[in-house]
């Protein structure tokens, strides 16, 4: 089974220590490609979730009978039947946002953030960790790819959640800014994208920098039974 | 009274070399606000006080400090290059975003005056022309003429922009011109003669301009300012393959004089592309540099979907100057071959 401290390990890995855009700078490709807005990453990273958490669990629970040289070929051909399953799926429910999102959901197979974490995690852990571990890293990916997405929408266009009524017929997409907005379209552009995604790095490195700097200037809490008075 | 050398020619502090960089531009100016109005001076200021700010705050949030920085005169330079790269009636904002993108993103984010690998004022020019498209390839028409309050309130939004305001560049004019009549068989020395957009020798108006800033140029070469490599090279290249194809077929190609001076490039050759902190800093690398750009803008102004390509050739040679530079190493003082 698994401790209370093993999973707030793997949780706080996937979602803030290890992110994998911006602490493991992987899969740079779909992150370029699909941020065009909030909807678009969202969705993508949803599908890879999936992938993950299962290409996991499949990988852990045949860790030990998967002979160790041709580890890899087999990882490959796990997460690509899964894949071609989540392909499917989108292709069937969500018509529109498979049109859209295209060629990267099958580009999945060679997201390095898969087979990076089958690699380096799921080979080594029992099932139920690896699946925390998929679930996570893919969560990590969810909220930067969501918020790089809806910072290059409404940069890029004034708008945000812009495709909604692809997943949820009958949503519109707001428009935050005037409609007379002119559009930045660099936002929108992949130079946008790696620009942006700087600056969140920056944003990340900042916000832990203080976070060190306050833990060093406040001394420990006191604990329960340390004191008298 | 002789002191022992090295001899000082002169102070080359930063705030003076980018003071006689301004100085350099004002006859450019001038002959700008007498052929095409007084907008150009909205654009400056605008332009100056965005970079200043934007600065200012960049300074403030590096923790450097501010009176040293601000008054070099380093960021008044790049805003006035991209003032004077932005149509004149563009609206505010656009040369702001521009401002503040090149000072905040190409100058600070890669460490400040002295590290910027890109020109920021040529960064600007991209990201604008990439993002706004046809904000930036409205050129007031020639023949326009509107008062200083008129063009004010056309920059600051609060008359509407007409279509008849603008116009394209005479270059970019030519192309589009070309392209459209090219089943017609419209050629170069008839659009030419067109004396509404065309002038003597290049773009109606904008070939004083041109010539004015090749006067500016000259006075900070005379300066010892800027080197004479970049702009020779630049002006040679450009010269070199306008000429060629102009003597191959006259009737579908400019004349090299018409290159030289249209567009960016008189501004390019003496003010941009010599930018000491973006340029190559070896001799033989200056002309390498110079060269490389004038040739890109050429291909870039004349087959590229782009009005001009001085501000493209220009931020591609930088990516090439540290390649140019290794190889450009003069000898070591002493040693008969390359180091």
């Amino acid at each position: 089974m698994i401790s209370r401290e093993e999973f707030r390990t793997i949780a706080q890995n996937g979602v803030w220590k290890q992110n994998t855009s911006l602490v493991q700078i992987l899969g740079l490709c779909p992150l370029l490609a699909v941020t065009t807005n909030a909807v678009n990453g969202i969705m993508l990273s949803l599908a890879t979730i999936i992938v993950m958490a299962l290409a996991n669990v499949a990988v852990a629970s045949l860790r030990n009978l998967i002979p160790h040289e041709i580890r890899i070929p087999v990882f490959i051909l796990i997460v690509a039947a899964l894949v071609t399953v989540v392909d499917l799926l989108f292709n069937a429910k969500l018509h529109e946002l498979y049109l859209v999102l295209g060629i990267f959901i099958p580009l999945i197979v060679t997201n390095c953030i898969v087979l990076a974490r089958v690699e380096a995690f799921a080979a080594k852990n029992p099932p139920l960790q690896s699946t925390f571990d998929g679930v996570f890293m893919g969560i990590g990916m969810l909220w930067t790819l969501g918020l790089l997405g809806g910072l290059r929408e409404l940069l890029g266009s004034g708008t945000l959640l812009g495709g909604i009524e692809m997943v949820f017929p009958g949503l519109e997409p707001l428009q935050v800014l005037p409609a007379n907005y002119p559009g930045f379209l660099l936002a929108l552009l992949p130079p946008g994208a790696f620009i942006l995604l700087g600056c969140m790095i920056a944003w990340k490195n900042w916000v832990e920098e203080r976070a060190a700097l306050r833990a060093q200037q406040t001394p420990p809490a006191p604990t329960a039974n340390a004191g008298c008075h | 009274m002789f002191k022992s050398p090295p001899y000082l020619l002169q102070d080359a502090s930063v705030s003076r070399v980018m003071t006689q960089v301004c100085l350099a531009l004002v006859p450019g100016i001038a002959v700008y606000v007498w052929l095409l109005g007084p907008a150009i001076l909205i654009q400056l200021a605008v332009a100056s006080l965005a970079a200043l700010l934007s600065e200012a705050l960049i300074l403030r949030l590096r923790g450097k400090p501010l009176a040293l920085f601000l008054s070099d005169g380093s960021a008044v330079v790049t805003a006035w290059l991209i003032a004077l790269t932005f149509p004149p009636l563009a609206p505010w904002w656009l040369v702001v975003v521009g401002t503040v993108f090149a000072i905040v993103v190409a100058k600070h984010l890669y460490g400040g005056l002295g590290q910027n690998p890109f020109n920021p004022a040529m960064i600007a020019f991209a990201v604008c022309i990439v993002s706004f498209p046809a904000l930036m390839s409205q050129w007031p028409s020639q023949g326009l003429h509107l008062s200083l309050a008129e063009q004010a309130n056309i920059v600051f939004g609060l008359m509407p922009r007409v279509d008849a305001l603008a116009g394209a560049t005479p270059l970019d004019a030519l192309k589009t011109a070309l392209k459209l009549g090219a089943e017609s068989g419209i050629d170069v020395p008839a659009l030419l003669a067109n004396q509404d957009i065309y002038g003597n020798f290049a773009g109606r108006g904008w070939e004083w301009v041109a010539a004015a800033y090749l006067l500016g140029g000259l006075w900070l070469w005379l300066r010892g300012v800027i080197t004479w490599q970049v702009p020779v090279a630049f002006i040679a290249a450009l010269t070199a393959i306008s000429t060629a194809l102009w003597v191959y077929q006259p009737t579908s190609f400019a004349s090299p004089f018409f290159h030289l001076f249209s567009g960016g490039a008189m501004l390019g050759a003496f003010f941009i592309a010599t930018d000491p902190v973006s340029g190559c800093t070896t001799p033989r690398g200056k002309l390498v540099f110079g060269a490389g750009a004038g040739l890109l803008a050429y291909l870039i102004r004349v087959f590229g979907g782009y009005p001009d390509g001085v501000a493209f050739a220009v931020l591609i040679m930088n990516i090439c100057v540290p390649v140019i530079d290794l190889f450009c190493q003069p000898p070591i003082f002493g040693m008969k071959d390359k180091p």
